[in-house]
Order: C-alpha cells, then sequence, then structure tokens
C-alpha cells in the first residue's frame, strides 16, 4: 500500500510540473487570468475607490473579482489538451483520478498566484483595513480551494462540448453561488475585525464544500473524462 | 499468453450507426490490418479497442493466461500511434517521453530516452520543443513514445503517414520487431501497408 501510494503521489506531481512547464512557457491561463484581475481592479478603483464602500460591497467585489479571474483562466487545464488533441495520450497513462488531482493542484497554485498579486492590490487601492489577517487569510485559501475544486470538475465536463464559455458560465454559477455567498460573508466578517470564532459556521461551510466538491469529483470524473 | 478479443461490438453516433456486432479473437503474437472505406470507423475500432472510446454495445476483453483484466487495467497495456493524437507542442521530445514513462510507471534514465530517440532517428534532436518539428519527426516521436513503455499492444492509425523513406523504414522495423512476441493492430487506407499484418479484417461494405 505505501509503495501503490508513492507511486500515485508521484503520478499526481508529474502531471502537476508538466503543467507548471506547459503554463510558464504558453502563458495559456496566466497571462488570461492575471490580465482580466487587473484590469477590473483598475477599472474599480478609478469608477467605485471614490465613494466609501461599505465592507460587505467591499467584501463581494473580491470576490467578484476572484471569480470571474478564475473562469476566464482556470478552465483551459482541460479545454487545452482537448483542443490540442493531446488528452488521447494522457487517458492512456494514467488513473483518471490522478491526473484530476494534478489539474486540481495546478489550478490551486494558479490561483494563489493570482491572489498574492492581486488581493494586496485590492486591499490598497480600494482602502480595505482587515482587521482580523487570521480569519481573512483561512476564508481566502478555503473559498480557493472550493474555487479551484469546482472549477476543475467544470472544465473537465465543458471541455467535451462545442459550446464551452457559455456552458462554463451556465454550470458554474449554481454551483459555486454557495460557495461564494459564504466567502463574502466571510471576508465581511474578518475585514469588520470580528474574532476568529464568529466566522467558524463560514469555515465550516466552506471546508464541508471542498470535501463535498472534491469526494463528488473524484467520483465523477472518470465517467467524464472518458466519455 | 495474451488474448484480446471484442464482443459484439457496436457503436453509433447520434443516430448514425458507425458499425454493428464486431467480433474478433487475437492472440499474441500477431498483427491485425482493419482495412475498409473512409467513414466505415477504422479509427474508432482502434480507438475503443485501447480503452480511448466506450462502444454503444459489446465489450473488449483482454486475457492473461485466460484470465480476464478488470477493464480499469486495461488501457496501460496500449499504446497508440495516430494522426489525431497529439504530444505536447511547447515540451521538448525529451520532456515528452520522460513525462508519459513517468505516468506509465517507467522511469527511464535520461541515456534510456535518448536511445529511444536514436531508435526513431531523433539523436540530436531531443532537447528541442516540439513545435519546432515538422510533422514527420513529430510521427516519429509518436513511436518513440509509445514504444517507451513497452506495450503489449500496439495500436497504429494510418502508421506511414507524414514519414519519408527513411521513417517507413524505421516503421517497419519496429512493427516487425513488436509482432515477434506482441499484438499489433493497424489500421490503414494504403494495402500495401496490409503487408505489415498476419491478418486482415475488412470493416464497412
Amino acid at each position: 500500500m505505501p509503495d501503490k501510494f508513492s507511486s500515485w503521489v508521484t503520478k499526481i506531481l508529474a502531471v502537476f510540473k508538466k503543467e507548471i512547464k506547459s503554463e510558464f512557457r504558453t502563458r495559456y491561463a496566466l497571462n488570461s487570468i492575471l490580465m482580466f484581475s487587473v484590469v477590473t481592479l483598475t477599472v474599480l478603483s478609478f469608477t467605485v475607490g471614490q465613494f466609501s464602500l461599505t465592507n460587505s460591497v467591499k467584501s463581494a467585489l473580491l470576490w467578484v473579482i476572484l471569480f470571474f479571474s478564475a473562469m476566464s483562466g482556470l478552465a483551459q487545464v482541460f479545454i487545452k489538451e482537448e483542443e490540442r488533441k493531446t488528452v488521447s495520450y494522457l487517458k492512456l497513462s494514467a488513473s483518471p483520478n490522478l491526473i484530476f488531482l494534478g489539474k486540481f493542484f495546478f489550478n490551486l497554485i494558479l490561483l494563489l498566484i493570482l491572489e498574492i498579486i492581486t488581493v494586496p492590490l485590492f486591499l490598497i487601492l480600494l482602502e480595505v483595513r482587515v482587521q482580523n489577517w487570521d480569519l481573512f487569510l483561512a476564508v481566502l485559501f478555503l473559498g480557493s480551494l472550493g474555487l479551484a475544486s469546482a472549477t476543475t470538475i467544470i472544465a473537465a465536463i465543458v471541455s467535451k462540448t462545442d459550446l464551452k464559455g457559455t456552458l462554463l458560465t451556465i454550470l458554474s454559477f449554481p454551483i459555486l453561488l454557495p460557495l461564494l455567498f459564504i466567502s463574502i460573508q466571510g471576508t465581511k466578517v474578518a475585514v469588520m475585525g470580528a474574532p476568529f470564532y464568529s466566522g467558524l459556521a463560514e469555515i465550516k461551510f466552506l471546508f464541508s464544500y471542498i470535501v463535498v466538491m472534491l469526494t463528488a469529483s473524484l467520483l465523477l470524473f472518470e465517467t467524464v473524462w472518458m466519455e | 499468453m495474451l488474448s484480446l478479443q471484442l464482443d459484439n461490438v457496436s457503436k453509433w453516433f447520434g443516430e448514425r450507426q458507425v458499425f454493428e456486432n464486431i467480433n474478433l479473437k487475437l492472440e499474441n503474437p500477431t498483427s491485425l490490418a482493419i482495412i475498409g472505406p473512409n467513414g466505415c470507423g477504422k479509427t474508432t475500432l482502434l480507438k475503443i479497442i485501447c480503452g480511448l472510446i466506450r462502444p454503444s454495445r459489446g465489450k473488449v476483453r483482454i486475457k492473461i493466461d485466460g484470465q480476464e483484466v478488470k477493464p480499469e487495467v486495461q488501457r496501460a497495456f496500449f499504446s497508440i500511434v495516430a494522426p489525431d493524437v497529439e504530444l505536447y507542442e511547447e515540451l521538448t521530445a525529451l520532456e515528452n517521453l520522460e513525462f508519459f514513462t513517468g505516468l506509465r510507471n517507467y522511469n527511464s534514465s535520461r541515456t534510456e530516452l535518448n536511445q529511444k530517440l536514436e531508435q526513431v532517428g531523433l539523436k540530436d534532436r531531443g532537447n528541442e520543443p516540439l513545435g519546432s518539428y515538422s510533422s514527420g519527426m513529430k510521427q516519429r516521436l509518436k513511436y518513440a513514445v509509445a514504444l517507451s513503455v513497452s506495450p503489449r499492444v500496439l495500436i497504429l492509425d494510418e502508421p506511414s503517414s507524414n514519414l519519408d523513406e527513411e521513417g517507413i523504414f524505421l516503421m517497419e522495423k519496429i512493427i516487425e520487431e513488436q509482432k515477434k512476441d506482441r499484438l499489433v493492430i493497424l489500421a490503414t487506407n494504403d494495402l500495401k501497408e496490409t503487408q505489415y499484418a498476419r491478418q486482415i479484417f475488412k470493416l464497412g461494405n
């Protein structure tokens, strides 16, 4: 069993490393998500930055930027495999779930890179003062995990269709709505400076969402992948 | 001994029936050429055999010494070289080889991978990205990737497409070597290529 486990880890890492290498050579997704987030942030800071916005609005704006940036880039992990006809070798080479996990971790890293650049800019440009950093970072990290897991499985589904862009938004909206709602709520609580336990309900929800989404994805992925 | 069996395999794409009730049994070592007119489903049949497409009806079975292999393990027995199966253009030939051999648990050293490239005439081109390769070189690399995992069943769709004379000679050597103790299944429109196979299966009318 330990041998089997280490073989799984090696294969997941191989897929992850291949994605990183491909991405940094082609900038397929990175450019798209960074450009989207920076442009949106700039537009926001010029238009609504002058008004005194409530913490609820600011938290919502942060997650709207993250959501649409993720939509613009993270789906590429599967779409590019289909479009460039590289999917067949991958299907023959490894178990579907290992491929899913490799691509999920890549999407997570991409999202975290996006956040490292976008979140500080957002806080500066929209003059947001976070009062509870522990809670803020916990919500941000768990929200990103949820966003990456949902986007990865949705990307796998839409990559098989002709209407990729349209279907991605339609499918993502109902699946990601609860995640976005709770992440916005948790971010608002953190920005207002409430103690960590005040955001515990949001943390628990986000954690459960990730567990459910990843479990469902691993159960569903083989059917989607081999279709 | 490995045997590959197709039981009543049928395929529809929507309303269109591609083929119906195909029954085949192959025992290694042997080689099979699938021939037939355009659109008769040669490529589809190859993809069904190696598990890339699910049949609408019927089953593909692999048995080792009479024991049936679980469907989820079957894909590991195959390698494919086909015009619509591509490698990663942004990676080098060596990186492609390293990635696919790693995923199949064949952790080869750089020297071994270079030997694979030498086998297909790409010895000094291993560190170049595939984007700079000609279509013939890409086809040669597909052979190197396919062979690097010592497949028990080699699937070839239009095996000589894009290959020059030297490439065709290399391909013939590969097929000859492979069919000595393993299975080779190829699909072709070129009747000359049926010479590589011991058995012929005609698809369509």
